[in-house]
């Protein structure tokens, strides 16, 4: 199915946005979490504390209001929870879906460790995963709200299958329980979906299965509610213009922390999908001057015209300490301001990026 | 008759206790990870790892125990990492896992360490003669495929000096009846056409250096045919492990069909990536089912092990393919 990104934008754009020109601002998800939560989430799992599980849903109530109004008062334009709830990107949905068990943490590398774990029977929907998280953010939340979730493709290969015959197997019976978590999502109002697939960037040769897997997660899923696709820092040439197949409205891409390295990668052949462009590094801890995040948004305009960008960091946030990520934020929207009121102005040339289909 | 030894190729995970002790003893980042100089109290950690590895071997009926390698951060380049004349530079990936370590960068004469020595000699003091040691180093081809040379300058110069240290080293090592070369590289990034030579001279120099049975591993895959004939013949190995889990094994049963093989060979049999226990049987299948593909009456010993390291799974599950070998060893034909 191919997606028109034109279709579905400008319902995020605010009722008293500023400028005539419209970059629309977003994140990818994950956010510092507070220490004070860290501690909660220690302190439930200490038997001689009478802090229960009670008082840690309390706890993840607060940090997802405290942080979601982070991301309204940095003023973007679509927001999140910052992942409050959720522990780990693979751990959170396995512990959610039936067909997953947990054995121990496996080595990354050092001493660092995931809980890994292994798919011992066909994979089932059980209850909804995000559902109850999305309605307390977007009860909370002014903006639009944005949902992220891993990806199927992620989800399979960061596990052990114990029960598929292949993998690919297992992937596709994931999409289609995303698919099903991706319709109630909607049912409960959801605008924005993305689905985040970090796993892709280790093996870019799997683009199709990827493609394949994304087919049967919009399957059903009204135009109007945006798709994008988040890929983590990788060799983009590899799976690049594959993607533009994919049946999504905008790619998330981390360029940032290469220095722009890869950008012409996604200039030949024109760049059909909306960009979402990371503009600032998450693995620096040095907060980019506005003026920086504006030559990095003007990059972004190199491979797409402004009504196609979209401005966000390029990851998750959640290793930075949480000043430098508000700053981070704050700094990422008054450049998207401060670049749409050049282009209003007319001081900005865009026409070098490739003209949109327009047939 | 082919004599049976179940074994492993070493690097188990550690205990999950150990891992939580260890990393608050020595904390997350990549300046916390070993450098072979580590205090008392986490020495001492790694030396009740060290037992709980040869006990469980012990339990488990292995033929061959290994000290585990619980201390090997950096995995199979850790006798880099650890090296004085080594600086690490930044976490690259282990292969095609999502596995990281960090990057040897050898800046000056990979002279004498000791450490994996030590090691074994605190393992031989475990084990007290129970069982017999095996030990287990990388293969001097894939330590010099993930370390990055700043000092020799020369491809061919640096593997040579690769393969001396780890002769080296094999050299101070305690009485042990079999050596483990741990060689993934030959299978992920073989040597280039023309130059297997190089790899199966750097491999005999290491082989040469202890009188115990050497078994060159190899895994992720079946080897290229014309670099699996070099290693029968020149790599002065008693025994070439081979991988029938990853990989297509029909490429594996080929080479051997068709070039024949050393007197003794290692089968990857249990998957070390996949927390999937195989059964008893299922392995002893696979033993038999191999042997009566290849034009061999019989082997002067087959080992039968894990493809790769055990390091990837979660502990719980490595125990449990341990006891697996050993018993797949006594129900085979």
């Amino acid at each position: 199915m191919v997606r028109n990104p034109d279709a579905n934008r400008e319902q995020f754009r605010p009722h008293d946005h500023p400028n005539e020109s419209f970059l629309l601002t977003t994140v990818v998800g994950s956010y510092p979490k507070p220490k004070w939560l860290n501690r909660a989430d220690e302190l439930v799992e200490d038997p001689g504390s009478k802090f229960d599980h009670d008082h840690l849903e309390e706890a993840h109530d607060d940090a997802c209001r405290l942080i979601t109004n982070e991301h309204e008062r940095a003023g973007l334009d679509t927001v999140v929870d910052g992942e409050m709830r959720r522990n780990e990107m693979v751990e959170f949905f396995a512990e959610r879906i039936p067909g997953y068990e947990f054995n121990g943490p496996v080595k990354v590398w050092g001493h660092n460790y995931f809980d890994k774990p292994s798919v011992v029977e066909e994979v089932a929907y059980d209850e909804p995963w995000l559902v109850d998280e999305f309605e307390f953010t977007s009860n909370v939340a002014e903006k639009p709200v944005k949902v992220p979730i891993t990806g199927p493709y992620t989800l399979g290969f960061w596990a052990f299958n114990e029960a598929y015959p292949s993998t690919e197997e297992l992937v596709y019976d994931l999409a289609d329980l995303v698919n099903e978590e991706v319709e109630r999502l909607v049912e409960a109002g959801a605008r924005y979906i993305q689905i985040d697939e970090p796993a892709l960037a280790t093996t870019p040769e799997d683009h199709a299965i990827v493609g394949e897997a994304l087919e049967r997660i919009v399957s059903g899923i009204p135009e109007e509610i945006r798709i994008g696709l988040h890929v983590c820092y990788g060799d983009y040439s590899r799976i690049y213009p594959e993607i533009l197949e994919f049946p999504v409205h905008e790619f998330d891409v981390e360029l940032c922390n290469g220095g722009y390295e890869q950008l012409d990668v996604f200039k030949q052949p024109a760049f059909t999908k909306d960009l979402a462009l990371g503009v600032v590094d998450v693995h620096r801890k040095e907060v980019e001057s506005v003026e920086a995040i504006e030559a990095n948004i003007r990059k972004g305009l190199e491979v797409v015209p402004p009504e196609k960008l979209t401005v966000s960091p390029d990851c998750g946030v959640k290793l930075l300490p949480r000043e430098v990520a508000y700053r981070k934020m704050e700094n990422l929207v008054t450049a998207a301001r401060n670049v749409e009121a050049a282009l209003d102005a007319g001081e900005l040339d865009h026409v070098t990026a490739p003209a949109p289909a327009d047939d | 008759m082919t004599e049976r030894v179940a074994t492993t190729p070493g690097l188990y995970p550690l205990p999950d206790w150990a891992k939580e002790t260890l990393s608050d003893l020595k904390g997350h980042q990549k300046g916390d990870l070993l450098s072979g100089d580590e205090g008392a109290e986490i020495t001492e950690a790694y030396d009740e790892v060290r037992a709980e590895y040869v006990d469980e071997q012990l339990e488990a009926g292995l033929d061959r125990v290994v000290e585990g390698q619980g201390r090997w951060d950096d995995m199979i380049a850790h006798p880099l990492t650890i090296h004085d004349n080594v600086e690490t530079g930044g976490i690259v990936r282990y292969y095609d896992n999502n596995n990281f370590y960090r990057d040897p960068r050898v800046i000056g004469e990979l002279d004498f360490s000791g450490d994996v020595a030590a090691d074994l000699e605190a393992a031989a003091d475990v084990l007290a003669g129970d069982a017999p040691l095996q030990a287990v180093l990388p293969g001097p081809y894939s330590l010099a495929d993930l370390a990055s040379d700043e000092h020799y300058g020369d491809e061919a110069e640096f593997l040579a000096a690769v393969a001396e240290f780890l002769a080296g080293e094999v050299d101070a090592f305690p009485d042990h009846e079999t050596l483990f070369l741990l060689e993934p590289s030959l299978i992920e990034s073989p040597p280039a056409e023309g130059t297997e030579e190089r790899a199966t001279d750097a491999i005999r120099t290491v082989a040469d250096a202890t009188d115990a049975e050497v078994v060159v591993h190899t895994y992720w895959g079946a080897l290229e045919e014309k670099l699996y004939a070099h290693l029968v013949d020149e790599a002065g190995a008693d025994a070439l492990g081979l991988d029938l889990v990853a990989g297509d094994r029909d490429d594996t049963v080929y080479n051997v069909q068709e070039y024949g093989s050393t007197d003794s060979l290692a089968l990857g049999l249990v998957d070390g990536q996949n927390t999937l226990v195989e059964e008893p049987e299922t392995i002893a299948d696979r033993v038999e089912w191999f042997e009566s593909q290849v034009p061999v009456d019989s082997f002067e010993t087959t080992y039968l092990s894990s493809n790769a390291e055990l390091f990837h799974l979660p502990s719980n599950k490595s125990t449990e393919k341990l006891v697996a070998l050993a018993e797949a060893a006594e129900v085979v034909e």
